[in-house]
């Protein structure tokens, strides 16, 4: 990190937007400071504190991977105050943004195995990042596997990404939408997440599975991923919470004794476990 | 205190309620409040004068709730905060039995009725001491009150004591919770402090039951009283109404009527 | 800490006067115990004669000197539409001298300095500490809500203070001279000092009887985590308030407001619902009881194992200025008694 005080924001100029479904936003940002982005270099899992100078800070990951270099992007819903103002940003005008902070998916840990990627709605985002970093190494990887749902087909965010992805040999994508969210021309599933899952039955040997979505969501499909013989150190996710500071100060974000900002929020289904259910 | 005990006592053991809120010993002399449930432990309840908070607060709280029909030691400004909070629709009849307690018996008080009786029966004035401390207060010129409570909100900490322990102040989502727009500031500075302290008096204003418990739960001792019971004067002469004696009733400050007097609003 | 001789004197209530004479001529600013109305709370002073050392402990804690309810922490003015970031000049902090703390308070800095500064050093916290010198005064008098000596701290004890002074009787103050910046305080005012004379403040301290098994509260603590109850009935009158927190010397958790072209940070309470509020509506601790846990919790079982520091002092504040008698030493007791 180059900034002198932890508080300070780097200041970023917004290059483009795009709207992935009517209140979810992507925006792409780059350093004002070009020495600074120089300097920048993140690892994926990590997340930052963006800002609406005068509205607040919100706590995003940071979508994009670090193979991709002079940017980074971030996605969100249009929920409260600052997410509200971030949506009415246009490109050429400014936020702030702290980073990187948190701990990282362990994808060197990772090379040689197959990927299984399960991710609900908006929670793609936070995938988003390990997907295309391990997709632009991808010879390091066996079989890569994504498996994305969201409750309507207008819910689905990344559109022209999972395009992509369909497109490619060497990813297998199963896109999913709830029973009652396809469109006519729907080609892809139709069925809740942990049902597809279920159905498609991935091979355990050797991958390791990335899970993200609403609790509802993770509930119902760590037990078919335990079914399909995925150990819970196997498992892995990213948690939120309510955070402010991003670094471990002001007290906010602890599940027992772990800050998420700090000893996550990337967790195993292993330390889950071992953690209070208080998030 | 007899009478309270044996009262509590037969009233868990023939189930007429599952818990009494009253007060017990405390620390330093004081008294806490203390949630009854087993006739046995009867004896924990206390009644004397270091029993002052006004235990209507926990009649909000959702652990309190859960824990089934209440029976509540009440002093006149409880007494008070439940016909208010029967008259704003958070309670209602039958779901509370007030005990008011006296010099050596227990008043079982099982309607609003029967509570709006006991008051009425009791109703007074402040003390010559309190009405000297408000009329001292209300000698101030304007100037010189609002330097007064700019020194005392200088202090204030954005703690929440007073809303904390305040009967009236059961908003699920209080004002200060809002952040779109955020309508007071958060930070405990002067400004943020004047208009927390203003608004919610504002928001009290006919509705405050004058039982003190803010000024007494201010950490830094801010006289808050002072500025609910102006209010409390202000709204009996310009109204005519008095909140916590009857359990039907509207709100001065929440009420229209055809024939009120200003007419900015016709 | 420190490989000081030990260095011991005598100081007269006058000569006091006198040294506080000399720290604002050095440009720094005194803040003590001063009473208003029938509270005593630290301020700004200039002379002894302002301070009281009467009370048991001060409504509020000295923690303001280093963690103020309101800072900034930098300013983004815009001009011509571009946003400029502008940051504290830190240098313009004024060294600050907190006279009057009680050992507790003192011992309160390890633990402010462990949140701020475990990971990455806080700016602003750091300067603020640079620039603070303590002058602690030994307890002659406890009452019932202090547990200093159940935390491994006690009524003369010196951790934290650079000077410790005890009142020996007669206008005559023992002053230990702990740390180099003590030193420095006193610099030049040699004169201002008698010797010792073998001295013992022992005989002036109050007794504070340990009333718990400090190593029982920890594994106590984590086996009853899950134990619902336990939490309902030891917070079932806690109304929510942030009064605690407020007059707490180590509670340092904080928010984050914008505000007029200022990014502030202000004091904020675990015990608020509002504190872990999800925008979505989830809140991971929607109950008090869940949030009363998290204060013991965060106090006595994760700041000891994450910083290795507790998270209270026993200076007992909180119970003293909680509106519902909630009294942090009882449920301390209760907790380490408690067979899970």
């Amino acid at each position: 990190m180059t900034t002198v005080d932890v508080f300070k924001p780097f200041l970023m100029r917004i290059d483009k937007v795009t709207e992935e479904t009517p209140d979810v936003r992507t925006l792409r940002l780059a350093f004002q400071d070009e020495q600074e982005g120089r300097g920048f270099t993140f690892r994926t899992g990590q997340f930052g504190e963006y800002s609406v100078f005068g509205e607040g800070e919100c706590t995003f990951c940071i979508a994009s991977p670090p193979t991709r270099q002079g940017y980074i992007e971030c996605t969100f819903r249009k929920a409260g105050r600052v997410t509200g103002a971030l949506a009415d940003l246009e490109a050429g005008e400014t936020i702030g943004f702290r980073g990187p902070y948190g701990n990282v998916f362990p994808i060197d840990e990772w090379e040689k195995k197959s990927l299984l990627f399960i991710a609900g709605g908006i929670a793609l985002p936070p995938m988003r990042s390990v997907i295309w970093n391990v997709l632009d190494l991808r010879d390091r990887y066996r079989d890569i596997t994504i498996v994305y749902g969201a409750r309507t087909v207008a819910d689905l965010v990344y559109k022209s990404e999972l395009a992509e992805w369909e497109k490619r040999p060497d990813v297998r994508l199963v896109t999913t939408v709830d029973p009652g969210g396809e469109t006519p021309d729907w080609k892809g599933e139709i069925g809740f997440v942990p049902a597809v899952l279920d159905k498609l039955a991935p091979a355990s040997r050797d991958t390791l599975a990335v899970v993200c979505g609403p609790p509802v969501m993770i509930k119902f499909t760590f037990p078919v991923l335990a079914r399909l013989g995925f150990a819970p150190e196997k498992i892995f996710t990213t948690l939120e919470n309510r955070m402010k500071c991003g670094v471990g100060k002001c007290g906010r974000c602890n599940v027992g004794k772990h800050f998420v900002c700090k000893d996550g929020p990337v967790f195993t289904f292993a330390q889950l476990k071992e953690m209070p259910q208080e998030y | 205190m007899q009478a309270l005990r044996s009262k509590a006592r037969e009233l868990l053991a023939t189930k007429t309620v599952q818990v009494i809120i009253g007060y017990a010993r405390g620390g330093g002399g004081r008294a806490r409040a203390v949630f009854v449930r087993e006739a046995a432990k009867a004896d924990a309840l206390v009644f004397d004068d270091s029993c002052q908070q006004n235990l209507a607060v926990y009649l909000s709280k959702p652990e309190v709730r859960k824990l089934g029909k209440a029976a509540l030691v009440a002093t006149p400004a409880a007494l008070r905060a439940i016909l208010q909070l029967a008259a704003e629709n958070q309670i209602a009849e039958g779901e509370l039995l007030a005990l008011a307690v006296g010099a050596d018996d227990v008043v079982p008080l099982t309607t609003f009725a029967a509570i709006e009786a006991h008051v009425a029966a009791r109703d007074g004035d402040w003390s010559a001491a309190e009405k000297e401390e408000l009329h001292k207060y209300e000698a101030m010129g304007l100037e010189e009150r609002r330097r007064f409570w700019e020194e005392q909100f200088s202090r204030c900490l954005k703690c929440y004591a007073c809303r904390a322990a305040c009967p009236l102040c059961y908003c699920t989502r209080c004002t200060v919770e809002c952040n779109q727009p955020q309508w007071i500031p958060v930070p405990a500075h002067d400004l943020g402090n004047l208009e927390w302290n203003v608004m919610r008096a504002m928001h009290l204003a006919g509705r405050c039951v004058d039982c003190g418990d803010c000024g007494r739960a201010c950490p830094v001792n801010i006289p808050l009283h002072l500025l609910n019971r102006r209010l409390i004067r202000e709204v009996f002469t310009v109204f005519g109404s008095r909140s916590g004696r009857s359990a039907k009733g509207d709100n001065a400050l929440s009420t229209f009527k055809p024939n009120d007097p200003e007419d900015f609003i016709q | 800490m420190n490989s000081m001789e030990k260095d011991t004197r005598l100081i007269g209530r006058e000569a006091l006067a006198k040294l506080f004479a000399q720290w604002l001529g050095e440009g720094r600013r005194i803040l003590a115990p001063r009473r208003n109305g029938d509270k005593v709370d630290f301020a700004e002073v200039e002379t002894p004669g302002e301070v009281s050392l009467d009370p048991v402990q001060t409504g509020q804690s000295p923690k303001g000197a280093l963690f103020p309810r309101v800072e900034e922490l930098f300013s983004f003015p815009s001009r011509d539409g571009r946003v400029e970031l502008r940051e504290r000049d830190l240098a313009a902090l004024k060294p600050t001298v907190v006279f009057g703390l009680r050992p507790c308070d003192a011992a309160a800095l390890a633990a402010l300095a462990a949140i701020f500064n475990w990971d990455s050093a806080d700016a602003l916290f750091s300067a603020r500490l640079a620039a603070l010198t303590t002058v602690g005064v030994a307890c002659n008098r406890c009452d019932e809500y202090c547990f200093c000596t159940s935390l491994g701290g006690g009524p003369g004890a010196t951790t934290g203070s650079d000077i410790l002074l005890t009142d020996m009787g007669g206008g005559e103050y023992l002053a230990e001279v702990i740390s180099e910046k003590g030193r420095q305080a006193i610099q030049g005012a040699g004169t201002l000092f008698q010797p010792a004379l073998g001295k013992d403040k022992e005989s002036r301290l109050a007794r504070v009887e340990k009333a718990f098994d400090l190593d029982k509260v920890k594994p106590a603590l984590e086996a009853l985590f899950d134990d619902e109850a336990f939490w309902v009935e030891q917070s079932l009158r806690c109304l929510g308030c942030g009064a605690c927190a407020y007059v707490c010397p180590t509670c340092a958790c904080f928010d984050i407001q914008d505000e007029n072209g200022r990014r502030l940070r202000c004091w904020d309470s675990c015990g608020f619902g509002l504190f872990t509020l999800h925008t979505s509506g989830h809140n991971p601790r929607p109950l008090q009881s869940q949030r009363w846990r998290q204060r013991l919790m965060h106090k006595f079982a994760y700041m000891p194992e994450r910083q290795s520091v507790l998270g209270c002092v026993g200076c007992g504040r909180c119970s003293r200025a909680c509106p519902v008698d909630m009294n942090i030493l009882e449920h301390l007791r209760a907790v380490a008694e408690a067979k899970p």
